[in-house]
């Protein structure tokens, strides 16, 4: 094998024999001797003060460890960004399912019993369940207005446009919570001792995020901390901070107890209790002129965080950021804010506040469509960013992208005219009704603004004994694909083949901090720093006059071999360097958002049967330019992956709430797509060179998530010509809106 | 099938002795009559390759199969399963030579996360036992038990059809 062919190549996924066979270890299959099992006491009310907790005299609670508050050795709360969120409630609960007490026994069985057995007296206070309630602050849950960040994108002067508009379109646009739905639970296990300090192996996307809350929460030193990643039964996010939460449980056992303490939750604690994604509101205003052009524009972008602050300011930036969607505005103000509720604090979920904003924007676009009296085509042609314009940020966009051209290769591979045109004959008699959606986006990839820069990755790569090569990153696999991919980065880099690359478990006690697998920069970001260590390698070797600049891979293993015995080690770091001249401005939100875009055009073909006012997804074409694909059948994978779990956010999977709390949390009643739901999704990679990825990578990960929505809820509207601006969309929303009398349209 | 209630120390009080026939291997086990085959499997057997996704039937992680029928071993009391053949992901290797399904999945891009990778295979393989030429619509319905959060089913779908194919004696 040459290194020409690893790249681009789709070589057998490094951990996939394993999870064939049966014999990959996630955190439920691992027992360590002596292990107990842990429960967790939630609170049942959403907002209130704790009075009382008293224990049912029947049981035996000598054979539990009890923790509470009481029992934390360091800072009573999971340190993230703000540190607001206590890991176990003390006085006050402002969520239910909050945590409030933990037990630990070594025989299971009794353990859900012995939760109910834990009765809490509380003095309820008034709670408040909506981003409107919030905004009202007839109730003050979180800091002085129940706001826990703003951000304002402000470009050009919009006070002057409205005069100058031939029309100005508004609209309100609303998406609800997300369950991210791994189809593995959040689980760890901890162990401590004294001499060591704590251990944890989990279910979990970002080692590092668990140490540092480990370290706060257990007054701990850095080198008594040690998390480990397990195999990972998917995460999309929900494992980014809840993971802190959970080790901080079984960490406080294990340190009360002495002994290991495992904790798995089961499906109904996992969706009441974890994290989803953030409900959102979004409010457009637009002034546009007689030929479709955009003038100018006003965005309320406004997510409801839950109880406490946790990544809603990452969420929201990203959000507002993404609002204004592939388009040139000449000028814009974006406002975006997220408050508090007294629901289980919302979180990470792939897409990370795109998916919102863009589903209004691109709901919009289609409404500014109607006003001017233009197809959903040419209005998204007419404004569409080029070379040389900027973003709302003012980012200037340098990659040589042709929306257009994309635009065009879409319609085509969907039959968008003549399906279309066939649609709207055959609607006029037919009880089902057919219809066409567009979607047209982009998705920055890597962290936002200065956020790689404040990382400060490190990534590693050491030469073994036996003369193969392993990478070193905290960087996880979740089923994206990583291991895969950092090894086939390496093995280009080192002419080496993908047999002779493998990749570290991670483990803080083993690899440097390559940052969180997320925001989709694992093979943009992380993948650079690997080809840069892996070189490194190959320099140390060069350098040291073993190996010559052209080699055989028998030549590197035995110059690795020599190193390794004469030097005791061969080991390259890669530090992130930041690329010189980009500018971003924290303060303004102002410059260079992301290193690059990844862009696509999604186009849905729905049909909704009037019978059942059920909508179905017929076929769906994924057009995306992600840079250079590195992994055809991981991409392909990535992306129809992320086009399913769009499809559930659109028409499947609705969060029931009541009191602040999901009534829905189980797979019985929380419907997600199955394989008899889903149309064929038929993915389509445009492929263009960036100079910031490994070989030309661009983020994947995320982007399939934010174009299916839209698309979908256009093709709707556009099979039955009603309007809907929220989504979930279920057969009992289309039948309610199809009962109502419908107006003409709600633009002026 | 032979029951056995057992009396004496209070360690197996309640419990009751039964034989089974595991991936070709006969093995006996005292466990409780209404456990889950699910626990007994993971936790006498230490066959921790059945996963446990939802505990109701719903998402197919823990399917295994019975007399060569698929069931969700989380909705299975073992007492139910007593005499039976029973087969599950670590079975259908033979030794380091994957089955025909288990090698499509790993090149075709069916497996992610891999949690959900055992069931799948193992209805896959009853799939294509029952309709060993599926169609596509077939292969939709066969798989409709078992829930992946990652793939979007795409290379699922594929991933059968390749198995299929190499099954094929054609």
């Amino acid at each position: 094998m040459t290194a020409e062919q690893i790249i681009g190549k789709s070589v057998p996924r490094k951990e996939g024999r394993d999870k064939v066979t049966g014999a990959a270890q996630y955190i439920d299959d691992m027992t360590l001797p002596g292990m107990l099992y842990g429960a967790t006491v939630r609170s049942q009310i959403p907002r209130g003060i704790i009075k009382k907790i008293s224990f049912d005299p029947q049981f035996d609670w000598s054979e539990f460890v009890i923790v509470t508050a009481k029992d934390i050795p360091g800072k009573n709360c999971i340190a993230l960004i703000g540190d607001d969120q206590p890991c176990l409630a003390d006085r006050n609960v402002n969520h239910p399912e909050e945590p409030i007490l933990l037990l630990a026994r070594a025989d299971p069985h009794l353990l859900r019993k012995a939760v109910d057995a834990v009765s809490i007296e509380y003095e309820p206070l008034p709670a408040i369940f909506t981003v409107e309630e919030s905004e009202q602050c007839s109730q003050v849950i979180w800091g002085a207005d129940n706001t826990f960040k703003t951000f304002l994108i402000a470009k050009g002067d919009v006070d002057s446009v409205w005069v100058k508009a031939d029309y100005i379109v508004e609209g309100e646009y609303t998406t609800g919570a997300q369950e991210q739905l791994y189809i593995e639970n959040n689980g760890v296990i901890a162990a401590f001792d004294a001499a060591q300090g704590v251990t944890v192996w989990g279910s979990l996307q970002c080692p590092y995020y668990v140490h540092k809350a480990l370290m706060a929460l257990c007054n701990l030193p850095e080198d008594k901390v040690r998390v480990v990643q397990m195999e990972t039964g998917g995460a999309f996010g929900g494992k980014e901070d809840y993971p802190s939460m959970i080790a901080g449980h079984a960490a406080l056992l294990a340190m009360k107890s002495g002994r290991p303490v495992k904790i798995i939750y089961d499906r109904l604690e996992d969706m009441t209790a974890t994290t989803k994604r953030h409900p959102s509101r979004t409010r457009h205003r637009t002034a546009v002129n007689k030929d479709g052009k955009i003038l100018g524009g006003e965005i309320e972008f406004t997510i409801d965080g839950g109880a406490y602050a946790t990544l809603s300011s990452v969420v929201l930036s990203r959000g507002t950021i993404h609002a204004g969607g592939p388009y040139y505005w000449p000028s814009v103000r974006i406002r975006g804010k997220a408050v508090a509720t007294n629901a289980p604090p919302h979180g990470a979920f792939r897409g990370f506040g795109a998916p919102q904003s863009l589903f209004a924007m691109e709901r919009h676009m289609d409404r500014i469509a109607q006003a001017v009296g233009l197809s959903p085509v040419e209005i998204r042609r007419r404004n569409f960013l080029k070379p040389g314009q900027t973003t709302t940020t003012e980012q200037t966009i340098r990659e040589e992208i042709n929306l257009g051209k994309l635009l065009d290769r879409a319609l085509e591979l969907s039959d968008y005219t003549s399906k279309k045109k066939k649609f709207t004959q055959a609607n006029e008699s037919s009880p089902i009704k057919k219809g066409m959606g567009i979607a047209t986006f982009l998705h920055g990839a890597g962290f936002t603004g200065s956020g790689e820069r404040y990382l400060a990755s490190v990534v590693g790569v050491e030469g073994c004994t036996d003369g193969t090569v392993r990478v070193l990153v905290s960087s996880t696999e979740f089923g994206q694909g990583t291991n895969t991919v950092l090894c086939q980065i390496a093995a280009e880099a080192l002419d080496l083949s993908y047999a002779d690359v493998q990749i570290a478990q991670p483990d803080t006690n083993q690899v440097p901090n390559s940052g969180p697998t997320v925001a989709s920069r694992t093979a943009m970001v992380v993948g650079n720093l690997v080809r840069s260590a892996a070189v490194g390698v190959k320099q140390t070797l060069i350098a040291e006059g073993i190996l010559r600049s052209s080699y055989s891979p028998e030549e590197f293993r035995a110059a690795c071999q020599r190193y390794i015995a004469k030097h005791g080690q061969l080991r390259s770091l890669a530090r992130y360097d930041p690329p010189e001249g980009v500018y971003w401005d924290d303060q303004k939100y102002r410059g260079e958002a992301y290193a690059a875009f990844a862009w696509a055009v999604y186009i849905a073909e729905v049909a909704v049967d009037l019978s059942t006012y059920s909508a179905r997804v017929e076929d769906f074409v994924a057009l995306q330019e992600v840079g250079r694909v590195l992994h055809p059948i991981l991409a392909k994978g990535q992306i129809a992956g992320g086009v399913a779990q769009g499809i559930g956010f659109t028409l499947y999977e609705r969060v029931v709430w009541q009191n602040g709390r999901m009534q829905n949390g189980q797979m019985t009643n929380y419907i997600m797509p199955t394989s008899a739901d889903l149309p064929d999704i038929r993915v389509f990679f445009e492929e263009m060179g960036n100079v910031h990825g490994a070989y030309g990578a661009k983020g994947i990960g995320e982007l399939p998530m934010d174009g299916p929505a839209p698309a979908i809820v256009n093709a709707i509207e556009d099979a039955l010509g009603t309007h809907f601006d929220s989504i979930p969309l279920l057969p009992e929303d289309i039948f309610d809106a199809l009962s109502k009398t419908v107006s003409a349209g709600g633009e002026q | 099938m032979t029951t056995v209630m057992t009396t004496g120390s209070s360690e197996h009080r309640g419990k009751c002795e039964l034989s089974l026939t595991v991936n070709g291997e006969a093995k006996t086990v005292r466990v409780y009559p209404m456990e889950r085959l699910l626990d007994v499997l993971r936790h006498e057997l230490k066959l921790t390759g059945t996963k446990e996704g939802c505990g109701e039937g719903e998402c197919g992680s823990c399917s295994v199969l019975i007399n060569g029928e698929l069931v969700n071993s989380c909705l299975i009391p073992i007492l139910q399963a007593a005499g039976s053949n029973l087969t599950t992901i670590e079975g259908l290797a033979e030794g380091p030579q994957l089955s025909a399904v288990q090698k499509a999945f790993l090149e075709c891009g069916g497996a992610q996360c891999g949690i959900c990778t055992p069931g799948m295979i193992l209805a896959s393989c009853h799939l294509l036992d029952k309709k060993p030429e599926p169609t596509l619509d077939d292969i939709r319905d066969g798989l409709s038990g078992n829930l992946c959060r990652c793939t979007g089913y795409i290379q699922i779908f594929d991933a059968v059809a390749e198995a299929a194919r190499r099954r094929d004696p054609a």
